[in-house]
């Protein structure tokens, strides 16, 4: 393996606290189902993560148990830099993130700027106020121009966009996406990947990614988290170590080619082939 | 967009294709196309008309067995002062009936929402007024309300709720499951996940509802003054429509029945209305389909 781009990390990568630490989290369903295995990770903050596997591994169930929905089984989710007041499970709906579904979940009677307004409205923020933040965000996710039309009137890649400005209106520390663009052509994907980045580079938010595909991970993350199916758990913890901002050269060089070969290879001794 | 915007484009569509009003050829000020709809019920309508002015004349049936279009016409004008007084005290009952349905429907689909337990506990309850025929239960009504106008607005209320309650609590619980969880990771109270969320999600559904309710609280409000009979002070179309069978002015019976059926037809047209007004910017079924 050539370590020098793809290497996998003495357990924590991340210099100082996590924003996030999972400790021994497992998640059975009430039909039994082991969705989630003793899966120990600490998610480092401005890190952009990629959590990557089979479906059925899990991932978007430990995606939602980070997010709040849900509690696991066993084992904890901290947030070690939070207060004691958010700290306990009456801290529901008080954590600083932003959530991206597979589907753009926006709705259907209220315009694009009102489905960004949401989160603000839900918080108490004043109209003028939660108005003007939400425009500066549509813009930014380059849908300036849009604000009054309703979800039916935009492509599938523009609402996805009015979903990523939803999630990021509060500013919030973490962006979880849930195979936000698995629906997507791929023209239109590229594109969002792109836009991601810049958006990231930008904010620094920490971003958790859910995906199966290995190209969008690599493509996208510094880190890459490798699951297994029955029962879903982490098999290895890759860092891609390619410099920002990744553009098309990006996309198109032999280090990315190499790069995804690495991971793929990764992924399938994971899953056993 | 004119504007440069920063990093980003706007993918798949042109930035210049917002939705665009086709220009359409409109003829009397409305559009082409909906013609057809306007004019081929009211052509096949008067073919049938002429048909049965014709059928009456020519086999010579007397009035009293069946009145011509034309008398039916006639009569509905000659008749109009007495007539149209009774077409308001029904239209009255009808309408308070209805306010009292959306009223005490919605109410009940959103605290069924709310509580699953006062919803195991009532929702039988409501099945069972729905199921039992209006007429026979009306006599006990009017018994037990003792004033005959409460009465008739109890039995056209029964009639109509049903609908209202029974799509309210199925739009209630038809929010995006996903849109439900977003609204629980920002916090929100119970108060705005109903505001917010359930009741517009509801909205359809409610109005679909509507539609049929307004249908139905006129034929309860017929019924019931047709089993309440002569009792009433102020009669209503039911009460003529008796009246007149009795001393077999037929005619009059006819021209009553025209009433009754335009004003259905007219409450169905302002619910459809109400409908579209309100869902026509975002829900599928307003939406006009090019394809």
């Amino acid at each position: 393996m050539d370590t020098a781009y793809l290497s996998t990390p003495p357990g924590n990568q991340s210099a100082g606290t996590p924003l996030v630490a999972i400790r021994q989290v497992s998640k059975r369903f009430a039909n039994g189902t082991l969705a989630v295995r003793d899966v120990d990770l600490e998610l480092g903050a401005g890190q952009f993560i990629s959590l990557l596997g089979p479906s059925g591994c899990g991932k978007s169930t430990l995606l939602r148990m980070i997010a709040g929905l849900g509690a696991p089984s066993s084992g904890t989710i901290a947030w070690p830099g939070e207060t004691g007041a958010a700290q306990g499970s009456a801290g529901r709906g008080a954590r600083d993130l932003g959530f991206v579904f597979q589907d753009p979940t926006l709705m259907p009677w209220a315009n694009a700027l009102a489905n960004v307004m949401l989160p603000l409205k839900l918080k108490g923020v004043a109209r003028a106020e939660s108005e003007a933040r939400a425009a500066e965000m549509l813009a930014l996710v380059g849908l300036k121009g849009f604000e009054t039309s309703y979800p039916r009137e935009l492509s599938g890649g523009m609402k996805m966009r009015v979903s990523i400005a939803r999630a990021l209106v509060m500013r919030p520390k973490i962006l979880l996406m849930d195979e936000p663009f698995a629906a997507l052509d791929e023209i239109t994907r590229h594109r969002l990947n792109d836009d991601l980045l810049a958006l990231w580079e930008r904010e620094r938010f920490t971003a958790v990614f859910v995906t199966h595909s290995v190209f969008e991970s690599v493509y996208l993350s510094q880190r890459i988290v490798v699951m297994a199916a029955r029962p879903g758990r982490v098999m290895a913890d890759l860092s891609v170590d390619a410099a920002y901002p990744r553009d098309e050269l990006f996309r198109t060089s032999g280090e990315y080619a190499r790069l995804c070969r690495v991971a793929s290879t990764t992924l399938k001794e994971a899953i056993g082939r | 967009m004119s504007a440069p915007v920063e990093t980003l484009r706007s993918d798949g569509t042109d930035a210049q294709a917002l939705p665009v009003a086709m220009a359409e050829a409109r003829i009397l000020g409305l559009p082409a196309s909906i013609w057809p709809r306007i004019l081929a019920p009211i052509v096949i309508g008067v073919i049938v008309l002429a048909l049965w002015e014709f059928a009456v004349r020519w086999n010579d049936i007397p009035h009293y067995v069946l009145p011509g279009p034309i008398l039916v016409g006639q009569t509905l004008i000659a008749d109009w002062g007495t007539l149209s007084g009774s077409l308001w005290v029904t239209l009255k009952i009808t309408f308070m009936a209805l306010a009292a349905a959306v009223v005490v429907g919605v109410t009940l689909a959103v605290l069924f929402s709310q509580s699953k337990w006062l919803e195991m506990a009532l929702l039988p309850y409501a099945v069972i007024l729905q199921v039992t025929p209006i007429v026979a239960i009306a006599p006990l009504i009017i018994i037990w309300a003792n004033d005959i106008d409460l009465s008739l607005l109890i039995c056209a209320w029964i009639v109509a709720f049903f609908p209202i309650l029974s799509n309210t609590i199925l739009g209630l619980n038809s929010a995006d499951h996903n849109l439900v969880n977003l609204f629980e990771l920002y916090g929100a109270s119970r108060w705005q996940t109903l505001r917010y969320l359930k009741l517009p999600a509801a909205l359809p559904y409610f109005l679909a509802g509507l539609k049929i309710s307004g249908g139905l609280a006129l034929i309860g409000a017929v019924v019931a003054e047709f089993v309440a009979g002569t009792g009433g002070s102020a009669s209503g179309l039911a009460y003529r429509i008796l009246e007149a069978g009795y001393q077999l002015k037929i005619p009059r019976v006819f021209a009553a029945l025209v009433m009754i059926s335009l004003s259905g037809i007219a409450i169905f047209l302002a619910t459809s209305l109400i409908s579209y007004l309100l869902l026509r910017r975002w829900h599928e079924s307003a939406i006009r389909r090019e394809n």
